[in-house]
């Protein structure tokens, strides 16, 4: 099992890197993403109106699987910092993981530094709101009513709690876009918002918002892993069905 | 100092990995890996620590500044204060901390599941107005028939509720499985980003 498993982390590091280096001559063709064409139009009102935006980033902790989604958030995170960086008020972002507050806060100071405006940045910008899922959203319910907040940009790993940021949100009439890699949380957001990012969909955002090739790489490198596993999952139910395996 | 941060994180993740897959043939690598994973753990505790002065601070600024729900993080930070000083001194097995959780954390918890449920059901209600679509449709058609159907208190209706199963056990499981293989491919490549240095959330510019 070890040695399939490293096969496709070989393989699939392998590939990144192939497609990587392909894409940087290549335009990058993507389809239409409601909830991301949102998001770009939240950046652009943002910076007009003089209002922040709210990145939250779920309660996924750096040492298990569920990070990955919020390490998603962190790169969406540096995209809209360095974006809206000329506006009057700050992006927030809010956790519930000290870990995640910690590089949320470094990637705020980094965004703040691409721009050469280093004297910007604040430390409260970057904030773990609890530690626990219904703490943590209750301390981020607060960030979107009392912060002058126009855009609410849940991306990471949330579960139920999503419907209390999602209702605070309605409530202070903030647009909201939500992705989550749970499924209960997906559910409970695309129950709750406008636009919703289902699935993958989540960690395609960096793509969509030029955080680089490597992303655009990812998005490529994942079409063909998943052509792959259909292959593979059609070959073994056709393999059952003649009675092979 | 950009390119020690980016070297070490890169050592770290590559040790883990080699670890994990190749700890059987050289055990090195294990014990390597148990070692950062051990310093990744108190490095969570610290950040923990971090995280509750974070919290302070923005909510000192907070009343300082006059903001609204001020009285609010004023209670907030005597009660964080309180229980940080009363934990240290009692230590957390003590009964008056044991009543401390079980008298506010929790009974606060739970009211925030009871505000949950009737968020929820108010968000069903309003996805019609918001959204009609025939993905919002057959969401809302698929969760009446499975709730009504599978949750009956004198068992399944005969047809209808073959039916709730097959959908739920076909459809529902299949649809699962693909936003979960999704979900893992998403995952999978990210790690590969951070692991070879693309995406960077540490380290500064």
């Amino acid at each position: 099992m070890t040695v399939i498993e490293l096969s496709i982390l070989a393989g699939s590091a392998f590939l990144l890197g192939i497609i990587a280096l392909w894409k940087r001559k290549s335009p990058a063709q993507l389809r239409h993403l409601p909830a991301l064409a949102c998001l770009s139009h939240l950046l652009g009102l943002s910076v007009e109106d003089g209002t922040r935006l709210h990145v939250s980033l779920g309660n996924g902790s750096l040492l298990n699987p569920h990070g990955a989604s919020a390490l998603a958030g962190l790169a969406m995170l540096r995209h809209i910092t360095e974006r809206t960086s000329v506006s009057d008020k700050p992006p927030l972002a809010s956790t519930g993981d000290p870990l995640f507050g910690i590089l949320a806060q470094d990637t705020l100071q980094a965004g703040y530094q691409a721009v050469a405006a280093n004297e910007l940045y604040s430390h409260t910008t970057g904030r773990i709101t609890g530690l626990s899922p219904f703490g943590y959203a209750a301390g981020a319910m607060n960030i979107s009513q009392d912060e002058d907040v126009s855009g609410t940009i849940l991306i990471g790993h949330f579960g139920s709690e999503a419907a209390l940021l999602a209702d605070s949100s309605e409530r202070a009439n903030i647009a909201m876009i939500g992705a989550s890699d749970n499924l209960v949380g997906q559910a409970v957001l695309f129950a709750n918002s406008q636009d919703v990012l289902i699935g993958e969909d989540l960690f395609s955002a960096g793509a969509y918002l030029g955080a680089g090739v490597s992303h655009l790489a990812s998005l490529t490198l994942q079409d063909i892993l998943r052509w792959l596993i259909i292959l593979v999952l059609l070959g073994g139910a056709a393999a059952k069905f003649i009675g092979i395996i | 100092m950009r390119v020690i941060t980016i070297f070490i994180a890169i050592l770290s993740g590559f040790a883990v990995l080699g670890g994990y897959f190749l700890g059987g043939f050289f055990p090195v690598l294990k014990d390597i890996q148990a070692q950062i994973l051990n310093a990744a753990i108190t490095l969570m505790g610290v950040a923990a620590l971090t995280g509750i002065f974070n919290l302070i601070s923005v909510h000192t600024e907070k009343i300082r500044q006059g903001k609204k729900g001020g009285v609010y993080s004023a209670l907030l930070i005597i009660s964080l204060v309180l229980t940080f000083l009363l934990g240290i001194i009692l230590r957390p097995e003590h009964i008056a901390m044991i009543a401390v959780m079980n008298s506010v954390i929790i009974p606060v918890e739970g009211a925030l599941m009871g505000i949950l449920t009737i968020s929820l059901l108010y968000a069903a209600i309003r996805l019609l107005r918001r959204r009609v679509d025939v993905l919002s449709l057959s969401f809302l058609i698929t969760t009446i028939i499975v709730l009504f159907t599978l949750s009956l208190p004198f068992g399944d209706p005969p047809l209808l509720g073959d039916i709730a199963r097959w959908w739920s056990q076909i459809f529902a499981l299949g649809g699962i499985r693909g936003i979960l293989i999704g979900v893992a491919l998403g995952s999978l490549t990210t790690g590969l980003r951070v692991l070879f240095g693309a995406d960077r959330p540490y380290g500064g510019r």
